[in-house]
């Protein structure tokens, strides 16, 4: 992979990432810590013919992101927890009706409007499941700078391959971190852009919603002569209300399907100093930018003779139930480290079947140091 | 020669959910011969819809069409318009979707004055979910939510409009469909955030329970407090308070459309103009 520099901040970074991987709409509020993106971005689009609006509140940006993703461009929005909360009825609508988009979620802390200026992982749950109803969400979590760039890209072709919000979460800590990171380069980025899938047919034979089960809607562009109709209601093959008993339930079901049985695709980890772990060493599980601590935290505690790792899950929902599984069943010495109180922990527990977990928590604003884990370990192990 | 709509229609969608005698339909068959009218090809044209009875009207017309969460369709119909700047975008709304829980997006729409035509279909209550009060609902009617009578003042979204900025607004009602159709294609010519009250019945679900059995009493009702712009123009103030004028209310010209700034904030971008300052705009505060 050829690489390239740049100096800047994570929402800095997402923003440009958004605008090399083809967006051409961004929509949003300003909310604290997430408003640089917007910054940035506003800048950035106009540029290269696309549009950036601020709107009148935050329901407002994911909903006219939604209303261009529907017509056919690749459209961003950014935003933090109190957004989030906002937009959730709205992202329900994109689930349902399968429009791609990508969701920049830079955590704050929370619940309400918490501390609007610090950092936390406090959404993390809220990003399985945002709005009501099933359906099967897909979460990125951007552990340094270099992946509040690569995650967004990431994030825009997964939102055209599932036809569905794609959620990217950072933080306070890394949306307002200043420095340097690796990049793919352009061209590379350029090179790894898949468009959605497009009908070629007459539109005559073209069903949108009528696809395999486990497959997500082919939705054309509009204005190409393929007139279909959006609904946030169960909806037929061609899009249109219904509530036919089969129908509905295949609908949703395929919802579900077309992510879990594609987990695959999705499953991005990073495993640090785990290769030569054993049953009584150490390993610590986190993710987002308390990995960095938690990577500092690793090489301290070898240096002192505790042999420890890092498994860090990079996409966060659908979770690597079975790659912790491998771990968990391995290492008795499991430590998982979050900016909120267990929210990540209550998952690994269930697809590790283990109780027995140690945590770290911290919900008072402030990123967790190396020394609080280093020290943090030495206790409980 | 009658005018023929299954081309514009879904007719595998027919007949509509609308009760009997309900006045969507006309509201339908007008915005339908007025999109005629302005020869818009059906693939250029996008019609968003909220929530309620009028929510359904997307689904009824073969054009693009996107039926959004509950009074989003202002938001939703921004994102299509700036993204596709020149194609033609109609919003369908009821007065619940409109000035209720959706009055933010519409206030904001008309500020901007982007290119959007607004319909608002004002049947006074909200319908679909039977009975409970609206933003527009006469004070002192019944509703399922207030039994004892609504003490909840009157809206007039067309005042709102108007002070909000749109550069375009009109009201008219579906009593007479010739009239109806007229406004729309005047609104539907003029570049900018066009706004339109169309006050039409519910005598199923507001009739009933306030002495209006049928389409037809509801309809006098309706009747009885519209009239002409000129005419309520030479009313007494105390007559004005009880009567709502139609035609239209305002039309700027001069306003300037917001997709149209946004392609100067493009220019600015890409070099091709400098910076826009205050001396850019008449009004300079």
């Amino acid at each position: 992979m050829s690489t390239r520099e740049i100096i800047s901040t994570g929402n800095d970074l997402s923003a440009r990432a958004a605008v090399d991987a083809g967006c051409e709409f961004f929509g949003g509020y300003p909310l604290t810590p997430s408003s640089e993106v917007m910054h940035t971005i506003s800048d950035l689009l106009p540029k290269v013919g696309g549009v950036a609006i601020q709107m009148e509140d935050e329901i407002a940006g994911i909903c006219c992101v939604i209303g261009a993703a529907m017509s056919g461009k690749r459209a961003l929005t950014a935003t933090s927890g109190p957004g989030m909360s906002l937009k959730a009825e709205n992202l329900g609508l994109a689930q349902m009706a399968e429009t791609p988009l990508v969701c920049v979620n830079v955590m704050r802390g929370g619940p309400s409007t918490g501390l609007p200026t610090r950092v936390s992982q406090g959404d993390v749950l809220q990003a399985k499941n945002p709005s009501h109803g099933d359906y099967k969400s897909i979460t990125l979590c951007a552990g340094s700078l270099a992946e509040c760039y690569t995650e967004v890209v990431r994030a825009f072709n997964l939102a055209d391959r599932f036809m569905q919000p794609v959620i990217v979460l950072t933080d306070e800590t890394l949306g307002h971190m200043h420095g340097k990171a690796e990049l793919p380069t352009l061209e590379e980025v350029k090179a790894g852009i898949v468009p959605r899938k497009k009908f070629e047919g007459v539109p005559e034979d073209y069903f949108p919603y009528e696809c395999e089960g486990d497959q997500p809607a082919v939705l054309n562009p509009m204005f190409e002569g393929y007139r279909y109709h959006f609904t946030g209601l169960h909806h037929d093959k061609n899009g249109f209300p219904t509530e036919e008993i089969n129908t509905c339930r295949d609908l949703i079901q395929r919802l579900e399907d077309k992510v879990e049985l594609h987990r695959d695709e999705l499953e991005l980890n990073e495993e640090f100093m785990c290769d030569d772990l054993e049953e009584n060493d150490v390993l610590i599980i986190a993710y987002g930018s308390v990995s960095l601590a938690a990577k500092e935290a690793i090489r301290h505690l070898r240096k002192d003779g505790i042999k420890a790792g890092l498994f860090r899950p990079i996409t966060l929902w659908p979770s690597p139930a079975e790659r912790i599984k491998h771990f968990t069943d391995k290492i008795k010495n499991v430590l998982c480290v979050e900016l909120n109180i267990k929210q990540y922990t209550a998952e690994i527990e269930r697809v590790s079947s283990r109780l027995d977990l140690e945590g770290l928590y911290k919900v008072n604003g402030r990123a967790i140091s190396p020394h609080e884990i280093v020290a943090k370990v030495k206790e409980v192990f | 020669m009658a005018f023929n709509y299954d081309k514009y229609l879904r007719l595998e969608k027919m007949p509509t959910l609308w009760c009997w005698g309900c006045g969507d339909g006309v509201i339908l068959k007008a915005t339908i011969r007025a999109i005629d009218k302005m020869g818009w090809k059906q693939d250029d044209v996008c019609v968003v819809s909220g929530i309620g009875c009028s929510g359904r009207f997307s689904s009824y017309v073969d054009f693009n069409t996107v039926h959004t969460t509950h009074g989003r369709t202002v938001a939703y119909a921004t994102g299509i318009k700036l993204a596709n700047p020149d194609k033609h975008v109609i919003c369908v709304a009821g007065d619940g979707d409109a000035l209720a829980i959706g009055g933010n997006h519409t206030i904001h729409g008309c500020r901007r004055n982007i290119d959007i035509n607004f319909i608002m279909i004002n049947n006074f209550i909200y319908g679909l979910t039977n009975s409970q009060t609206s933003p527009t609902t006469p004070q002192g009617m019944w509703t399922v939510s207030q039994k004892a009578g609504n003490i909840d003042p009157t809206f007039d979204g067309c005042k709102l409009a108007i002070a909000a900025g749109a550069s375009f607004v009109g009201r008219e009602t579906m009593l007479d469909p010739k009239k109806l159709e007229r406004l729309l294609v005047k609104g539907f010519e003029h570049k900018g955030f066009s706004f339109f009250d169309i006050m039409s019945n519910c005598h199923i679900n507001l009739g009933r329970k306030n002495k209006m059995q049928s389409a037809m009493e509801n309809l006098d009702w309706i009747d009885s407090i519209t009239t002409p712009l000129s005419k309520y123009e030479k009313l007494t103030p105390e007559e004005q308070l009880n009567m709502f004028p139609t035609g239209v209310l305002k039309q700027d010209t001069e306003a300037r459309e917001y997709c149209d700034m946004y392609q100067e904030i493009k220019d600015v971008h890409q070099g091709k103009r400098k910076v826009i300052t205050q001396d850019d705009f008449e009004k300079k505060i």
